[in-house]
């Protein structure tokens, strides 16, 4: 394939609840650190689930990247967290920020799931039903609409090709990585930020609570609550943050001599349309799988050649589905399998967000060549122990070369994203 | 009550050069360069500094240092 149709990806950025930047971020993985702690406010509003994931973002880190104006008006934590992230893939990538030029090569696809939900929200709302609208001044609007935080890193960045959000719920993140990719295969863009962010708090995790999907068992044991694959899972635990990815054709990267983390070598967005099984919060596993093989067959590699998978899992009873759908899709003799993580188990779910900080998570192992373990996994679902061999899924975290990975989202309207990554070797 | 001004439109500014030699007559919008969408947010800032409500017909009048000034005034003394 000629190098205007490979991609590449050249930066990473993220705020997550047990990290803020990739450094960190990769350290926090490698020592299973986990970023959930337990929130009195859930505890006070009468929450079933009192934990939660947050970043904790020091002010000097916001000060050294935001522009003053902004870092004082913006108090959308949903906004702030892809526009740091954003910028800081950006300048990971080596890419500069010139106020005064328009990039039409460059793009960014960016997502959120719930946006105006946040926190900041409910003292407008309240001036709003008091009659007191102007109070809500010039910035209610703009963090508020979905597009904000890409509305945002335009002002920032200078964007001149296409500036787009997208939303599908928890699979926002990968989608969104699987839609800037094939926009610059159609050759409409050299480059594209892609990532997505979602807001800590109240309304978006008491939606949840009342849907009784999040983990209620652990309000006093926070760091056991997310367990994905664990044959005692009860729930997800919500979480909060951003990230981003920087990814270009490789004739550019190259070009500009950018340093390269990995090549996309496919990816596919489907949905299993809420039949056959699948309704709006569990999936059609039919589709799951189809949509896993359709990446993998356009990746060109082999099952086999696949050195990890990151799960969606989610610490729910979709967990064990999850495994076997992979197990299918691959269909591999279960010692060819590859190794399986959750990040999930560290950061909780954070919901249109998890996909972009998990994938920045996956980078971090190519780069730093280990595969974290999953916290809270030393017992695994019955199930998943049938299919899949207990050193796959390894407990603690392993060193090891990490050339390929699959990675999927599952989100909630039974929709699908799943990407094929390759190590880049310079 | 022009310094205290001053304080509270200074972060709005995108260049803090243009805030030196600053006259009556020196316009929000054009030698500032504020933004007209942050006015709204600079009236805001301005009613919670000095507890008073600023009516949609005076914000219009809100046009320069010295007319700023002079709106805050009048507003002050009708409390």
């Amino acid at each position: 394939m000629n190098k205007s149709k490979r991609v590449v990806i050249t930066g990473i950025g993220v705020i997550a609840p047990n990290a803020v930047g990739i450094e960190e971020f990769s350290k926090a993985l490698y020592d299973q650190k986990s970023g959930i702690t337990f929130n009195e406010e859930q505890k006070e509003l009468n929450f079933g689930s009192a934990i939660g994931g947050t970043p904790n973002i020091p002010p000097s880190y916001k000060e050294g990247r935001m522009p003053p104006l902004l870092n004082r008006m913006l108090d959308n934590d949903g906004v702030v967290y892809g526009i740091l992230a954003g910028t800081d893939a950006w300048i990971d990538a080596g890419l500069s920020i010139d106020k005064d030029h328009l990039d039409i090569d460059s793009g960014i696809i960016f997502g959120a799931g719930a946006l105006s939900m946040a926190p900041f929200i409910g003292p407008k709302l309240e001036h709003i039903n008091v009659g007191n609208v102007r109070k809500l001044g010039s910035k209610t609007i703009v963090q508020s609409m979905n597009s904000g935080a890409g509305a945002f890193l335009n002002g920032i960045i200078g964007f001149g090709n296409r500036v787009m959000s997208n939303s599908s719920a928890c699979s926002t993140g990968t989608e969104a990585l699987v839609l800037g990719y094939e926009h610059i295969q159609q050759g409409r863009a050299k480059r594209m930020l892609c990532g997505s962010s979602e807001a800590s708090g109240k309304y978006i995790w008491g939606a949840f609570d009342a849907m009784r999907v999040l983990c209620r068992d652990s309000n006093d044991n926070p760091t056991f609550g997310s367990r994905p694959m664990s044959s005692t899972s009860s729930g997800f635990v919500p979480g909060a943050g951003g990230g981003a990815l920087v990814i270009e054709t490789l004739e550019e990267a190259e070009k500009r001599g950018a340093r390269i983390y990995a090549e996309i070598l496919g990816g596919e967005v489907n949905s299993g349309g809420q039949r056959d099984g699948g309704t709006m919060t569990i999936p059609n596993s039919q589709a799951v799988q189809k949509c896993i093989t359709s990446a993998i067959d356009q990746s060109g590699v082999n099952p086999s050649d696949i050195d990890l998978i990151s799960g969606h899992l989610t610490s729910t009873m979709a967990d064990p589905i999850e495994i076997r759908n992979w197990v299918e899709a691959l269909d591999l003799n279960k010692e060819n399998l590859p190794y399986i993580n959750a990040t999930k188990s560290l950061i909780g779910h954070c919901i249109a967000a998890a996909g972009s900080i998990e994938l920045v998570g996956c980078i971090l192992q190519m780069r730093d060549s280990f595969i974290h373990g999953t916290l809270n996994s030393d017992e695994l679902h019955p199930d998943i122990l049938e299919t899949v061999p207990r050193e796959k899924i390894p407990v603690k975290t392993i060193e090891k070369n990490v050339d390929i990975i699959a990675k999927a989202n599952f989100g909630f309207g039974d929709v699908n994203s799943c990407v094929i990554l390759k190590k880049w070797e310079n | 009550m022009k310094e205290e001004l001053i304080d509270i439109i200074e972060p709005y500014v995108p260049e803090k050069e243009l805030l030196s030699n600053l006259t009556e007559e020196t316009t929000l919008i054009d030698d500032l360069q504020i933004n007209s969408a942050n006015i709204v947010d600079i009236v805001l800032d301005v009613e919670e500094q000095y507890d008073i409500v600023i009516d949609d017909d005076s914000i219009v009048k809100m046009n320069t240092i010295g007319s700023a000034l002079e709106v805050i005034t009048e507003k002050i003394n009708e409390k």
